[in-house]
């Protein structure tokens, strides 16, 4: 475009000299690596079919969807299902709940890992700290289900963990589940329990790549081992940090259902309740399609913007960016 | 003042490892909990508080003797091997050869295919349009409802592809002058260069099919293709008679102690088999976050 000619009309591009050379590049790829096109085939088709179709399908969100009359067929109603979420009674709720669940994660969840990396690290017996990271990483194997059958072993009442609260607090042991009050501190504990282990690999990455030399200095000058994590150690990790808090940040408003639909009962509702699982109990449980899907489309454009958010204060904070 | 700081370290050191100690304990000991517990005679089981260091009572292996009669666990087993072994081959063919794709320099799509799986990392459907492309494809209610949609993940893309990048060029170049096609590059000269990253991706793949639950809970309703989790979820969560439907155990399902004994030998049934394997594969595993976090 900015090539033409400012006077205009004096000097006339010729698009059919340039059109036919573009389209024979593609061409000639396609002559010259002919597989590489046919290999493309099933990975665009997969993409297509249980991605982009489902992106599409996001337009009965702003339907009112009747299965029998299909989609075609069904009622426009734009924005009504978005509304009619907006007034509902558990939409402060919802909101809240899924704010603070993961705030909460983030908030005492984000710090373990990198402590746990800074002091393992501090371990100079490479054996013991071989079978400690062994040992801890193992809860991440675990499959959800059977984490959150755990759980319930441990909040029963005659649990060991039910007890320790019943002697803490006063109160006759209970089940911990059960409690509206409890539900978000066992969710992320137990997150914490699962995760922290795992966690910490990457830091643990950032550590093995710390210069030596910068511990000799520090050492020659003085330096105990506490100041050297101070001034050595956590400003040579701190890249990694705050990229993966930043990371954290994006995903603020995103709390997976899986968990929470295992660990949830009515009961609970009040302080368990989150958007996702929400989407999944009106949307599919209850057949309220576009209900349902006008409510999950809220929750990934607050993601996407928190995302979004995250990277562009990453590229201005830290240099480091996703794209 | 030497003396003092080593005296410093010698109290820090202590506590350190005493922490250390502590959290292995912690992970750990409810691992054990559910052990100890799956060989305790759950009479004595049921009236106990608090923590446990060795199976109450008598011990006895009555409660793996059911669960392993529990016609559930065992189907749940046969298709969750079966959806593992035919998942990751799937996922593994489809992936890399997507990784193969993206990380060609001389592909004129590969600009347009990196968008169209970047895109997804951050954006999808949601549940319930995905619900309806699995019943509008008439794939709902069968196998491949569970293998397919998550046949590819975005991301174990991208860890691939990067792994990909870093191989020599030249041997892509030489083997196209020797008139080798895309398809022999890709079986021939690649596919032998990334063993470890394979291998990462069979773990990767292979435990995330064999943990999901979700997904077949909501595409499929005959409990014939019900994976371990789901059945797992039923013993566990809802209450479900531990010891299957048809039982000739009337007996021992009215028991609501047999039914608590169950939940743990059920919970250690579904779990050893990964743990066992787990310190084996360990860092392959780790490796993986690793090749990852180049890119992250």
């Amino acid at each position: 475009m900015s090539t033409t000619n400012p006077k205009g009309a004096a000097f006339k591009i010729d698009h059919s000299y340039h059109y036919p050379e573009k389209k024979n590049i593609l061409l000639t790829n396609i002559r010259q690596r002919p597989l590489l096109y046919f290999m493309a085939i099933p990975i665009i088709v997969y993409y297509v079919v249980f991605h982009y179709i489902p992106m599409l399908g996001i337009a009965i969100g702003f339907q009112n969807y009747l299965p029998a009359k299909g989609f075609l067929n069904s009622q426009w109603v734009g924005l009504d299902q978005f509304t009619r979420f907006f007034h509902s009674m558990n939409f402060e709720r919802l909101v809240r709940n899924t704010f603070l669940i993961s705030f909460y994660d983030l908030l005492f969840g984000f710090p373990v890992p990198v402590l746990f990396a800074l002091l393992l690290n501090e371990v100079k017996n490479t054996k013991f700290k071989k079978v400690t990271q062994t040992i801890t990483y193992m809860p991440h194997f675990i499959s959800l289900v059977v984490i959150c059958g755990l759980i319930y072993t441990f909040t029963k009442s005659n649990s060991p963990l039910a007890q320790l609260v019943a002697a803490f607090t006063g109160n006759k042991a209970e089940n911990l589940l059960s409690n509206a009050k409890y539900f978000r501190t066992i969710y992320v504990v137990s997150g914490i329990w699962q995760g922290f282990g795992w966690g910490s690999i990457i830091y643990f990455a950032a550590l093995s790549g710390v210069d030596p030399t910068l511990y000799e200095a520090s050492f020659l000058d003085g330096a105990g081992r506490f100041q050297q994590t101070i001034h050595v150690t956590l400003p040579s990790i701190a890249p990694t940090i705050i990229i993966m808090l930043i990371l954290r940040i994006g995903s603020l408003m995103s709390v997976g259902h899986e968990k929470i639909i295992l660990l949830y009962s009515p009961i609970t509702y009040k302080t368990s309740d989150v958007i996702a699982s929400y989407v999944y109990r009106s949307g599919l449980r209850e057949m309220n399609f576009s209900y349902g899907t006008a409510v999950g489309l809220f929750n990934s454009v607050i993601n996407l913007v928190l995302v979004l958010g995250a990277n562009w204060i990453s590229r201005r904070v830290t240099e480091t960016s996703l794209w | 003042m030497v003396g003092k700081k080593s005296i410093h370290e010698i109290i820090f050191d202590l506590f350190n490892y005493l922490l250390m100690i502590l959290l292995m304990f912690v992970t750990v000991y409810p691992l054990l909990y559910v052990v100890f517990a799956s060989f305790s005679d759950p009479k004595v089981l049921m009236g106990t508080e608090g923590f446990i260091w060795k199976p109450l009572g008598n011990p006895t292996t009555r409660g793996y003797k059911l669960t392993f009669q529990n016609p559930n666990i065992l189907i749940g087993y046969r298709n969750t091997i079966f959806y593992v072994v035919v998942g990751v081959v799937l996922s593994l063919f489809l992936t890399s050869i997507g990784a193969y794709l993206v990380s060609r320099r001389n592909f004129k799509l590969k600009g347009f295919l990196m968008l169209m799986i970047t895109i997804t990392l951050f954006f999808g459907g949601g549940m319930i349009p995905m619900f309806m492309v699995i019943k509008q494809l008439k794939i709902y209610n069968t196998v491949w409802a569970v293998l397919l949609p998550g046949a590819i993940s975005s991301w174990n893309l991208i860890v691939m592809r990067t792994f990909f990048q870093g191989i020599p060029v030249g041997l892509e170049e030489a083997a196209l002058i020797d008139g080798a096609n895309d398809w022999q590059i890709f079986s021939k000269v690649i596919i032998p260069l990334s063993k470890p990253v394979l291998a990462v991706m069979v773990l990767y793949y292979g435990v995330g099919i064999w943990n999901s639950w979700f997904g077949p809970m909501i595409y499929l309703r005959n409990r014939e293709l019900f994976p371990l989790q789901l059945f797992l979820r039923e013993i566990l969560m809802q209450s479900a008679p531990a010891s299957g439907q048809k039982l000739t155990l009337s007996d021992m399902q009215t028991d609501s102690y047999y039914k608590e004994l169950l939940q743990y030998t059920t919970m250690v049934v579904s779990t050893v088999p990964i743990l066992c394997v787990y310190p084996f594969l360990q860092k392959y595993f780790v490796k993986g976050v690793m090749i990852g976090s180049i890119k992250g």
